[in-house]
């Protein structure tokens, strides 16, 4: 079965055929059976399937920018769950890029990476929202909704610099060490998160900050121009969904010539063998401040976004477990490969959002049946059961089993291959 | 002929343990000189100091004038030092020529935002970095391996690899720690031949550390003995093997005598 897969998706007509005939179909499904998460699960397969098919590039571009761009969007709309579902992908995408820099590409393992995220999403949370007005005083704050843009760059701006701060003091740490002081590190923002709400409340502490402003619909009057009325339940998760996209988008394509350039290149000689790297010429300090800040701004321009999304945040958000699940959507799909994180980010997400809680739904209705089974009735069964609480156990096995098994991730790295020209003849 | 590389008494101490005792040593441009000693004599870190991986106690280098002591790596790197490693440090999962490439780190002038927006200066310089690093592959016999995972090479081309990395940082100075280390004699033999084109056709200076004797006798112009952290010979490698102290450090002694009488002998 897979042998034929490989086969059809090897050559470019038959693998064009069969992609397409299957996005169709999976989105045919989702559209007519919208409760249905196994056909769901199978458009997204098919997605992925995209980009394993042989095809010429600019069709596989234009296929990715169709099925994502509008195919998504329209079955949002029929199940805005699916909606949320794909924003909260794009989030955890998104992260697992920034972090797949710092530890796939320059081998420094980082386990606070949320602290970043916490730091973007406070970003505009204290001045998107009244907070602000109790730090300066008078009643200037909320930022109008246009600030938001700006705050995506300020976001970036100091998530950038919070990773050269962390940066500064461990640099001549690695390994183990590093681990541990990053793990402080993230433990540390959410602390201060949760407390720095005396004297000056600049957090609002464990009760979070809400409302945070929701980017600006600047694109209503073209809306009503066109007939439609624009309705804010509708409008915002495809206007969200949007701009994860493209911050998405500029992820993989930051990612993507970082990683191909000499910058990427000495990255990754630092994690293959710093002393070795160092003595070939690059420079330690600059490299590997170069690679938190990188990282660490990716996460700052999603917090943003996260924080107008969710209207509300508190500390609760940004927990240790956080920057495990991170870490473990990076070691699933392939530490160092761009599409490995993606595929790890999907995987682990749709996870935690359909697969558990879909099997726990389904461990209730069974219970509130209550059928009899062998002489026992189900609806005896302890709530204890319920598999949505055994999330993390369940991340657990599958990162045990990959290690076992497949230790190099679903997707690993490949290296580039590249024809080398003729020299030149002096 | 000028002095490229000079040390004025080195010492290095580990601890209770002095690796270096106040070695002085001189090398002139354009030549390939030899460093010997039986196995903790202080070779090796001799290079770790010259590269800036350890800073001495005391004594200084200068490399054409300026000096090196307290200087980082990489910035030894960039004003023209460049070394290979006893026990060969290749970026082993990256290929053959993304090792090459990585050498170049100190000569690229592109920024950040170079490669980020991939503007016409970064994509000329990128090109130039390739075509150069095929070069260098050439010279150093591994063209047709380019591609391949530097860990998956065989032992031999592993070495002439971190050769030719190297060689990409376009250094004046080339440092090489054992670099026939476990090849057979016509592998060293060819290895030996690369090095006097590289000093021939690109004005290197070339130290080298070796135990294979036939080697240090074939290439080098000047052979220095360390013993113990301390330099106990220097000179034309003829002479410098007739030397008693150092078939002393080698072999042993033959009866117990102070150590000035031999070296009076």
């Amino acid at each position: 079965m897979i042998a034929l897969i490989k086969t059809l998706l090897d050559k470019p007509l038959p693998a064009t055929i069969v992609v397409v005939a299957l996005l169709g179909v999976t989105a045919w499904g989702v559209a007519h059976f919208p409760r249905s998460i196994v056909v769901f699960m199978l458009f997204q397969a098919s997605i992925f399937l995209l980009y394993f098919a042989r095809m010429p590039r600019w069709l596989k571009m234009s296929l990715t920018l169709g099925t994502l761009g509008v195919l998504m969007p329209v079955l949002g709309t029929i199940n805005a769950y699916y909606m949320e579902i794909a924003i909260q992908v794009g989030i955890f995408v998104a992260l697992a890029l920034g972090l797949n820099i710092v530890v796939g590409l320059a081998g420094l393992l980082d386990l606070g990476y949320v602290a970043f995220f916490a730091v973007g999403a406070y970003s505009w949370a204290i001045f998107g929202s009244p907070q602000a007005n109790l730090i300066f005083g008078g009643d200037f704050f909320p930022l109008s909704p246009w600030w938001f843009f700006v705050f995506l760059f300020v976001g970036v701006g100091v998530t950038a610099g919070a990773g050269i701060l962390l940066g500064l003091p461990v640099l001549r740490l690695h390994g183990d060490y590093l681990a541990l002081v990053t793990l402080g590190f993230g433990e540390v923002i959410r602390v201060l998160a949760n407390n720095l709400d005396k004297p000056i409340n600049f957090t609002n502490g464990p009760k979070g900050i809400t409302p945070i402003g929701r980017p600006p619909i600047f694109f209503a009057p073209a809306l009503r121009a066109v007939g439609i009325e624009p309705d804010p339940n509708v409008i915002y998760p495809l206007y969200l969904y949007a701009l994860v996209l493209l911050i998405v988008g500029a992820t993989v394509l930051v990612n993507r010539r970082l990683e191909d350039s000499h910058i990427g290149r000495a990255w990754e000689a630092i994690r293959e063998d710093q002393t070795a790297a160092e003595a070939m010429g690059v420079p330690l300090v600059r490299m590997k401040l170069l690679a938190f800040a990188c990282g660490a701004s990716f996460a700052g321009a999603v917090g943003v976004l996260f924080s107008a999304k969710q209207i509300f945040i508190n500390p609760e958000s940004f927990t240790f477990m956080e920057s495990i699940g991170v870490l473990a959507m990076i070691i699933l799909g392939g530490m160092g490969s761009i599409p490995g994180a993606i595929l790890g980010a999907t995987v682990v997400t749709v996870l935690n959002l359909q697969v558990l809680k879909g099997l726990s739904l389904w461990f209730n209705e069974l219970r509130n049946a209550g059928i009899e089974i062998f002489g026992y009735n189900l609806a005896n069964l302890p709530t204890q059961l319920e598999p949505a609480k055994y999330e993390r156990m369940v991340f657990g096995l599958i990162i045990v089993l990959m290690m076992i098994f497949r230790p190099q991730g679903i997707l690993p790295a490949r290296r580039r291959t590249r024809e080398l020209t003729e020299p030149t003849d002096p | 002929m000028a002095t490229l590389l000079e040390a004025r008494g080195v010492t290095k101490k580990f601890g209770g343990l002095t690796a270096l005792n106040n070695v002085d040593f001189e090398l002139e441009e354009g030549r390939i000189a030899s460093i010997i000693g039986p196995n903790g004599a202080g070779k090796t870190t001799f290079f770790n100091v010259f590269t800036g991986l350890y800073v001495p106690e005391e004594g200084v280098v200068r490399f054409r004038g300026s000096t090196l002591t307290g200087l980082r790596p990489d910035q030894i790197t960039a004003l023209g030092v460049c070394r290979t490693f006893q026990n060969i440090r290749l970026f082993k999962n990256m290929t053959a020529v993304e090792n090459v490439l990585v050498g170049m780190h100190a000569r690229v002038g592109s920024s950040l935002w170079g490669a980020l927006s991939r503007n016409q200066h970064w994509t000329r310089e990128e090109a130039a970095l390739w075509a150069r690093a095929a070069e260098l592959l050439d010279i150093v016999g591994l063209r047709g391996r380019a591609n391949e995972l530097a860990r998956n090479l065989p032992y031999g081309d592993q070495r002439r690899l971190e050769i030719g990395r190297a060689l990409a940082s376009k250094p004046a100075l080339l440092l090489l720690d054992e670099p026939t280390a476990g090849m057979t004699q016509g592998e060293a033999r060819s290895l030996m031949a690369l090095l006097r084109r590289l000093v021939g056709d690109l004005g290197l200076t070339i130290l080298l550390i070796e135990h294979n004797m036939r080697v240090v006798m074939e290439v080098s112009d000047h052979v220095t003995v360390l013993d113990y952290g301390e330099k106990i010979a220097e000179g034309r490698a003829t002479e410098v093997q007739k030397d008693p102290r150092v078939i002393e450090a080698y072999l042993g002694r033959r009866k117990w005598t102070p150590r000035a009488e031999a070296g009076d002998a």
